[in-house]
């Protein structure tokens, strides 16, 4: 397939599901600081929600303070911020444009109707009710999309390339929350735990949507070094960092297998797929979560190079 | 006035009959509701164009009327003898000018109108291309004026569009009409990107592999007519390339793809001439590819339609239509050409500024409707404009009567109401045949007693029926 196709693909992928990250992440924020203080503490949550967003420079160059207003707009709406919900539907849908042919019609139809649907939100909600449900829409339309991706595609290269740019994109949309909040992830026994955190742990699993797995996988109450466990090593977890890796060497192999050739991707895939089937999460907090997840963000953008210059351009 | 359904004494012609009642039989809220579901399907899988200058309606679409016009089996023969004789005629001439030029050496055709031609390509003199065969793709404007006559308004040589239009118009009238298709037989015009693909392959150089390559060349996703361009690519199974998705080596055109290069053999393309190769044509141009035409020269590579058939299309050259068609095969032309006035001549100028109340004005290489004056439209402010224009240039004007444009019933405001019509076929020229599914672009002027029919200015489509027998 034409290599501009292939990009174009790739980043449809990766803005669909940045903008539903966005909406996540302005979610839980609006949840956390509904809490009363006693809840959460005196932390500005709208200031950590533009680091995990990972536009903080780009905001403060606008605006003096982050607060609600400023960040909503900012995250939501804003035609100057590259990576606005707004601007990443759009962009989405842009490239989606460029590639109709390689789209079926439910994606194309998907994408192109949230595009619409967009213009009827103008310039933000009036109210919060509104905006709840516009942070809904947007994941539903992510939801639709991925879902008629992943019932409608063929199983060919076009297929494997829009899943790469989905699992770069979620694999550092995690690793970013991760990094953001790491400090109240550290060992308990570090750290003097209460209700303070526990709602800060509860907004970190909510943000990947996986509250009720926590559950599920640990039959525990939720636990910093557990929560990290799951968003990092655990493979069954779709959000996880392990869990992208896998899926990111399995579509890069099937590539490399219809093409008959492997690459640079593929390697470095592998090598950070088996850094982190190698890793325990003990280990991890002793030699420091910040370094990991640093390290794992610099491996992952690594990883977006190596797949462009062997396929995308 | 003719009227397709009424004629011209308000009886309803056989054609039209089935229409006639179902129009009376349907209630009108029906029909309304049809026409939004319509219009909400073309909005959804994005059938838009975009309008130059126009920034607020980036997307918009064009009008789509939910009743058919249609054409009975034998009205549409008469039409396809004379297309296909037109086509070959054009091939005939184009490959003529550019090798040797007998139709300007016996003076059929004034020498200058070739060489002062901006579209004349000195490139293609004595280029050889697959087949003699220059046009590929052309859509020829035809206008009806009485139940016998119709007339060719205008020919398209270059990079007509329109036929997108004519494959979903019919789709969306299957799905919302069913019940009407029944009372019919109505000849498909579903197999137009087979023939399309079909009629590329057959001009593939010599040198291409038995299963030729060929992709479809747009300016990208910013041109107004980008949609047609995907959706083409899509129907026909080929890639969609811009000029950058192409490189040139050695006179070989190539594609980048995710497993390396790949050879190209027939270019769709649907970019103008100048826009083609920044090396030979316009160096500012960010759509073409560098290289292009060298590896074309070299018959590496064919262009679909071929380059400089622009020569064909002016509407100075269209008043010699006739005279080229008895030139080159020696036949009376089966299509009328409307009368034309060249203002390049001293006598029809005058002519022209006597009666400029009662003709169309046109500039000779204008397009979609743009500088062009309707005479009996116009108020004497635009006719005192438009003659002062017309004396310091005449060469660039062309005069003709205001034909009186067949209409059809439309929904409107109003109700249903005639509204007036043209038709664009396309016709496919290859090695082997011309073919020419049966049907076109039915374009409609929506507003009352226009006879502007063109998208960008109000115009709006219809589906086109052709019965098979």
């Amino acid at each position: 397939m034409l290599s501009r196709t292939a990009d174009n693909l790739y980043w449809l992928a990766r803005y669909v599901e940045r903008a539903e990250y966005l909406a996540r992440i302005l979610e839980t924020t609006y949840r956390l600081t509904a809490l009363p203080i006693a809840y959460v503490g005196s932390t500005n949550e709208w200031e950590s929600a533009v680091a995990t967003a990972g536009c903080a420079s780009a905001f403060f160059a606008t605006y003096p303070e982050a607060n609600e207003e400023t960040v909503t707009e900012f995250l939501a709406f804003s035609p100057n911020n590259p990576s606005s919900i707004r601007n990443c539907i759009e962009t989405a849908r842009l490239n989606a444009r460029s590639v109709r042919t390689a789209l079926t019609i439910e994606m194309w139809d998907t994408i192109n109707s949230a595009w619409l649907e967009l213009k009827k939100w103008g310039n933000g909600p009036r109210s919060r009710e509104e905006f709840a449900r516009f942070l809904r829409w947007v994941q539903e339309a992510s939801l639709r999309f991925d879902g008629s991706a992943y019932r409608t595609m063929l199983r060919n290269d076009a297929y494997w390339f829009s899943r790469l740019g989905l699992f770069i994109e979620r694999a550092d949309n995690t690793a970013r929350i991760l990094d953001v909040k790491y400090h109240l992830l550290l060992p308990a026994d570090e750290r003097v735990g209460g209700p303070l955190d526990y709602f800060q742990w509860a907004s970190i699993l909510r943000s990947v949507s996986a509250l009720t797995s926590y559950h599920w996988v640990y039959r525990e109450n939720v636990k910093p070094w557990l929560v990290a466990d799951l968003l990092m090593l655990k493979d069954e977890m779709p959000r996880s960092l392990a869990s992208c890796y896998e899926n990111l060497v399995q579509n890069l192999d099937r590539i490399a297998g219809r093409y008959g050739r492997q690459g640079n991707a593929q390697r470095q895939a592998r090598a950070v797929r088996a850094r982190l089937q190698n890793s325990r999460i003990e280990a991890i907090f002793q030699t420091g979560l910040h370094e990991f997840i640093g390290d794992f963000v610099d491996d992952n953008n690594a990883l977006g190079t190596a797949i462009a210059q062997q396929y995308l351009m | 006035m003719f009227d397709e359904m009424r004629g011209s004494e308000g009886a309803v012609r056989p054609a039209y009959a089935e229409l006639s009642h179902w129009l009376a039989e349907i209630p009108p809220d029906v029909l309304d509701f049809r026409r939004r579901e319509a219009e909400h399907f073309f909005r959804r899988i994005g059938i838009t164009f975009a309008v130059y200058g126009d920034a607020e309606a980036q997307e918009r679409l064009i009008p789509f009327d939910v009743i058919p016009r249609i054409l009975a089996a034998s009205e549409w023969e008469t039409l396809r003898r004379g297309l296909e004789q037109r086509v070959k005629a054009i091939n005939a001439y184009i490959k003529d000018v550019y090798n040797r030029r007998e139709i300007l050496r016996a003076g059929v055709v004034p020498e200058d109108l070739v060489f002062q031609n901006p579209v004349f390509r000195p490139e293609m003199n004595g280029q050889k291309v697959p087949h003699d065969i220059y046009v590929h793709v052309a859509g020829i404007d035809i206008i009806r004026v009485d139940a016998d006559n119709f007339y060719v308004l205008e020919d398209n040589a270059r990079t007509p569009s329109g036929v997108s239009y004519m494959l979903e118009n019919r789709e969306i009238m299957l799905r919302l009409f069913p019940e009407l298709f029944s009372r019919y037989r109505v000849a498909p015009v579903e197999n137009y990107p087979d023939e399309l693909l079909a009629t590329l392959k057959s001009i593939a150089p010599p040198t291409a592999s038995g299963e030729p390559t060929v992709v479809l060349l747009t300016p990208g996703v910013y041109n107004s007519a980008y949609y047609e361009h995907s959706f083409l690519a899509d129907k026909l199974g080929v890639e969609l390339v811009e000029g950058r998705d192409l490189v040139v080596k050695n006179d070989i055109v190539y594609m980048r793809t995710t497993e390396g290069l790949t050879r190209v053999d027939v270019i769709y393309r649907r970019i103008d001439d100048d826009f083609l190769d920044p090396l030979v044509f316009r160096p500012d141009s960010a759509l073409g590819v560098p290289g292009l035409m060298s590896a074309y020269q070299a018959g590496q590579v064919t262009l679909a339609n071929a380059v400089g058939t622009g020569i064909a299309d002016d509407k100075a050259v269209y008043s010699y239509m006739p005279e080229i068609v008895k030139f080159y095969l020696g036949e009376e032309p089966l299509l009328k050409n409307v009368p034309t006035w060249r203002c390049r001549e001293p006598e029809h100028l005058a002519y022209v500024l006597d009666h400029i109340e009662e003709l169309v004005v046109k500039e000779v290489h204008g397009s979609g409707g743009y500088g062009m004056l309707i005479g009996p439209k116009a108020d004497k402010v635009a006719i005192t404009a438009f003659r002062a224009k017309l004396k310091s240039d005449p060469k660039n004007f062309i005069g003709q009567p205001t034909l009186a444009l067949s209409t059809c019933p439309t929904c409107v405001e109003e109700g249903i109401a005639p509204r007036h019509v043209d038709l664009r076929p396309f016709v496919l020229a290859g090695r082997d045949q011309i073919r020419i599914v049966p049907g076109g672009l039915t374009r409609v002027a929506l507003k009352k007693g226009s006879l502007v029919v063109n998208s960008s200015q109000g115009g709006g489509t219809k589906d086109t029926w052709v019965l098979d027998g």
